[in-house]
């Protein structure tokens, strides 16, 4: 370690050169390799001239509807970057057996599965899901956008910085080596010196911030925006998933913000919160970060049981069986889900009446569940089942999920847990639930919304050479884990000796490459729906025969969603409007007041990016500069008064006599 | 051979899944696993209760009402039935009722810190046979036991007697690891500054895998130990290989082994100092390092005021522990408690003889 002058000290805090990692091949590569993306991303969009409708339309956009495309186009970018640490674990363990050690070595293996982790649930899972509710749920209740449209646009930036600070940690010094929750002492000071925690801290608060604004912002929209006539009662499915979802994220992640502001004050001043010494409590952490992380499952997975709702209904041609109790169910496990932490330690020694409780806690919600099950399935029964490629997923889902649930419930039996606990056994468990509910969830979802997006649906063959090989890779890759959980084999394990397991490891790894075919199709459908999006093209708006909100407005729909506010007068509201022979207006109107595009969030979620990067490297003027910037930008913010305008009743007409004309001539072809 | 049968039958569900019964979670060789074992196999089948049907109605609603199939029956409007869904509720809620049941009892006949009341199936645990005591400290990355009734201790490797009860007292001395031996008994966390249990049996002789299961740094895939089930003389034979090394494990040695090291070799102690894990467990084998037992006393009784803080931020546990060579803290001797003379663990003069249970 060379002594470095007290400027350079001040100036760059910990940042030195040797933070950049370039004596690592295979990370040069992959920064060649992103470089030369990037640079031609950059180069295409300057030749498509496009900067400007970017900047204008996209980034500084507050309309929920490309904000929700942009959600889906981070989780998208992120997918690609957690399967590839996954694909590269997958290839260490099916080679590192015996005298081979891999490719590999532990120190750039640990920061791998940890950055798994950390990418998949907070930068893939979550923007998808975000995502989707942005999208779809102002429509479904028949509002113009969200409650705080800024704010949206804000929330949106604040997770894409923490991505682009995870993102950063892969070129510019390390990420954590610790696992996906950083358990102390493990992930404290003492024993994880270096930046890669800090990465971790930042870019988690940083979104975090996003992730809790958006919350709010979607549970005021649901809670005070409905179109009149829409009670509670008769809001769609997917409507109620996501409102119980935000109660979760309002209620769950100020703890993952206390938990790890502690963590990083024991970083950063030296306070002994989760030390060894001093009282401090490592179990704490293990508790609180838990305490956010349940819940934290179902704010991912209740949306998609949402999406399931609507595609198994509208699919089926059939009104929803037993949509109280479906309600119900989504209530329940959103109270119960936070009675049920513990199950995550088991083995941390609590005693046998703490144990059982929190075991049986969690086999109860597997009852509403398991009525949620039954009710998709009774919904199937005397239907017209139409098996489109998002009522293929939602197969491959109800399939596979059940097999999920099953191990997770046999893991919430205490001593059961004991011989399985942090064994691939549980590694196959999760991903049997996350993968088969909420991947499988969000392409159904990507699929079936797709054509209300763009106005053309997405191409049939690829959709379904994606769903197959998603499907066949989940089983190939993961069944392996399961067998090897049995065999006592246990997680995050960079290298065996015991070479009798090397056939386990490489048949789970053809698996994650099958899962990548899956992912490569999922593109190339993009890419070729968008080709032939003319002979892919809906007009009718409603191509599924849907029978909620979204569908009563044209494909793409206008910035205004509805020209006028809908009555809605039964849960299936838009199918209820087809059937008693609803008649769309078409004169009478009237200026509609519109949210006005900001730069604000963008350069809000820029300076927390500075001041995330400064506190990660000890830059303390930086961070000081950039958080009073933060300050600052934010007052100036409220001093901007042009935040509104509005689309005359003229505009608003034209509009709507185009949509007008173009069902007439659908209705005469 | 006609039991391994019924076994093999038994387990037929799941070796739909897993084609054999030849897994060490599936086959243990402890009466603890092999509960743990029952136990996921009774829960699997009443969960296959459940999940079964449900698949094969799935398939079955998906193929006959098909699109196609025009002469299914079509009823877009039918979305209730009250009947139906007393039995969509109550069908899962019986199960879970049955489990919550199972989970109940044996979450607690089977809590890790519950002394032993068998040996397995079939034998009850004589009521004059001594559990054979083993501490166990996980340590970057490797796990020493140290045998307190026989004043021994070892690295990376242990033994037992067969059909003898195992209470293990287990820490960590850095970063929280997990201690499991899945032939034995199910896992429980090894912390350091806490003192978890382990109550277990080995039926069979035979050498088995123990290892960490929670994750604890870059030599965490090394960290890995034999644990030997010994008839009752091949284990006296092995405590006394044991005794017969020469090293002793007093303070200096502790303080040398704990440094981080990965895949280290096989090591035995013929001594040991007395208290050497109650001072793992109070973070004070350091001599210079106040025990976590005083400090807490004193904080009990209204702490040191100012002054304590003083004192106590050089005592700081985990820095001149840490794995970053730069924060090296200079050592500090606090005057407050006083560390005895090192005292060696003399056998216990009734150390029990398992060759003789025979």
């Amino acid at each position: 370690m060379q002594e470095r002058s007290e400027l350079m000290q001040t100036l760059f805090g910990r940042l030195t050169l040797e933070a950049i990692p370039y004596h690592e091949p295979i990370l040069v590569w992959t920064f060649v390799a992103t470089a030369i993306l990037g640079m031609s991303l950059l180069a295409y969009i300057t030749r498509k001239r496009a900067w400007g409708t970017l900047w204008n339309d996209w980034f500084c956009s507050i309309d929920h509807k490309r904000i929700g495309v942009m959600y889906m186009v981070l989780g998208i970018v992120m997918l690609l970057r957690g399967f590839a640490d996954a694909i590269m674990m997958r290839a260490q363990q099916a080679f590192a057996f015996g005298d081979s050690m891999g490719y590999l070595p532990p120190h750039h293996y640990d920061q791998i599965f940890t950055a798994h982790g950390v990418i998949m649930i907070f930068f893939v899972a979550m923007p998808f899901v975000t995502g989707l509710m942005n999208y779809v749920v102002p429509l479904q209740i028949g509002a113009r956008d969200v409650a705080f449209p800024f704010l949206n646009n804000f929330s949106f930036w604040m997770t894409t910085a923490g991505a682009v600070l995870v993102m950063m940690s892969l070129f510019v010094g390390e990420f954590a080596q610790t696992g996906w929750l950083a358990y102390p002492p493990l992930s404290g000071i003492a024993y994880s010196p270096s930046v890669g925690v800090d990465y971790y801290i930042w870019a988690l608060q940083i979104a975090g911030v996003g992730t809790l604004l958006s919350g709010v912002n979607l549970l005021v929209t649901i809670v005070k925006m409905r179109a009149p006539g829409m009670t509670l009662m008769k809001m769609p499915v997917f409507t109620w998933t996501a409102l119980c979802t935000n109660v979760l994220i309002v209620a769950a992640f100020p703890v993952l913000t206390a938990v790890l502001g502690l963590l990083s004050l024991d970083r950063y001043v030296g306070t002994n919160f989760f030390t060894n010494d001093f009282g401090g409590n490592a179990m704490m952490y293990v508790n609180l970060i838990w305490i956010w992380g349940h819940p934290e499952v179902y704010i991912l997975i209740l949306p998609l049981f949402g999406v399931f709702s609507e595609v198994v209904s509208t699919f089926s041609g059939k009104r929803l069986f037993g949509y109280t109790s479906m309600v119900y169910a989504t209530v329940v496990i959103t109270i119960l889900s936070y009675l049920v932490w513990l199950h995550h330690f088991f083995t941390m020694g609590s005693g046998a009446s703490v144990n059982s409780f929190f075991g049986i806690t969690t086999m109860i919600i597997s009852i509403p569940t398991g009525a949620k099950m039954f009710n998709w399935l009774f919904t199937m029964y005397r239907g017209r089942i139409k098996f489109d490629v998002p009522m293929l997923w939602t197969m491959g889902f109800m399939f596979t999920f059940v097999i999920g649930g099953m191990t997770g419930v046999l893991l919430a039996v205490p001593p059961a847990d004991f011989v399985l606990h942090n064994s691939l056994f549980l590694i196959a468990h999760f991903h049997n639930v996350i993968i088969g509910g909420v991947v499988f969830g969000v392409f159904a979802g990507i699929n079936y919304w797709f054509p209300k997006v763009a106005g053309f649906k997405l191409d049939e063959f690829w959709g379904k050479v994606s769903f197959w090989f998603w499907l066949v890779g989940f089983w190939v890759a993961f069944a392996p884990l399961y067998v090897l959980g049995l065999m006592g084999v246990t997680r995050r394990v960079s290298h065996f000796e015991d070479m009798s397991l090397q056939i386990w490891f490489q048949i789970a790894a053809v698996g994650a490459v099958l899962i990548g075919v899956g992912i490569l199709a999922f593109l190339i459908q993009i890419f070729v729906s968008i080709r032939r999006r003319d002979s892919l093209r809906d007009e009718t708006g409603d191509p599924w025969n849907g029978r909620t909100l979204e569908w009563a407005t044209s494909s793409p729909p206008p910035a205004y969603n509805f020209a006028f506010t809908p009555r809605v007068h039964d849960q299936d509201a838009w199918f209820d409007m087809k059937r008693r022979g609803h008649q769309r207006p078409v004169s009478g109107f009237v200026d509609i007041h519109m949210p006005k595009n900001t730069a604000a969030g963008i350069v809000l979620a820029g300076i927390a990016t500075v001041c995330g990067f400064a506190l990660i490297w000890h830059i303390w003027w930086l961070a000081a500069a950039s958080f009073f910037g933060l300050i600052a930008a934010t007052i100036i913010h409220t001093f901007n008064y042009d935040r509104d305008y509005h689309i005359h009743a003229d505009e608003v007409s034209r509009v709507e006599d185009q949509r007008t004309s173009q069902l007439a001539a659908l209705q005469k072809a | 051979m006609a039991a391994r049968i019924a076994r093999c039958i038994l387990l037929l569900p799941l070796v739909f899944l897993l084609a054999g019964c030849d897994w060490v979670v599936l086959r243990p060789s402890g009466d603890i696993a092999m509960q743990q074992r029952d136990l996921i196999v009774v829960s699997t089948i009443l969960m296959l209760l459940i999940v079964l049907p449900v698949m094969a109605l799935t398939a079955l609603f998906a193929w006959r009402y098909r699109q196609s199939n025009r002469e299914a029956a079509y009823d877009p409007e039918w979305h209730h039935s009250t009947q139906l869904e007393l039995v969509i509720w109550s069908a899962p809620l019986l199960i879970i009722i049955a489990l919550g049941a199972v989970t109940w009892i044996a979450t607690h006949t089977l809590d890790p810190f519950r002394p032993l009341e068998r040996i397995d199936a079939q034998r009850e645990l004589a009521a004059d046979v001594k559990p054979l005591k083993v501490q166990v400290v996980a340590m970057d990355w490797k796990w020493l036991f140290i045998y307190p009734d026989y004043g021994i201790a070892s690295v990376n490797e242990m033994a037992a007697p067969v059909d003898v009860p195992i209470e293990f007292s287990i820490t960590a001395s850095t970063v929280m690891n997990s201690f499991f031996v899945p032939a034995l008994a199910g896992q429980i966390y090894a912390m350091p500054a806490m003192e978890t249990k382990l109550h277990a049996v080995i039926n069979q002789a035979g050498d088995y895998e123990g290892f960490s299961a929670n994750y604890s740094g870059h030599g965490f895939s090394h960290m890995r130990f034999r644990f030997a089930g010994l008839s009752g003389a091949d284990f006296d034979a092995w405590v006394a290989k044991v005794k017969a090394a020469k090293d002793p494990l007093n303070r200096e040695e502790y303080l040398r082994l704990d440094q981080p090291s990965e895949r280290e070799p096989v090591r035995h102690y013929g001594t040991t100092m007395a208290g050497l894990f109650d001072a793992v467990v109070n973070l004070c084998v350091d001599p210079a390092k106040m025990c976590m037992r005083d400090m807490m006393a004193i904080d009990a009784r209204g702490g040191l005021g100012l002054a304590g803080v003083y004192n106590v931020s050089r005592l700081a546990y985990d820095r001149p522990r840490s794995r970053d060579v730069r924060t090296q803290a200079e050592a500090f001797v606090l005057s407050l408690c006083q560390v005895g003379p090192e005292v060696m663990l003399s056998p216990a003069t009734d150390a029990p003889m398992y060759g003789l249970l025979r």
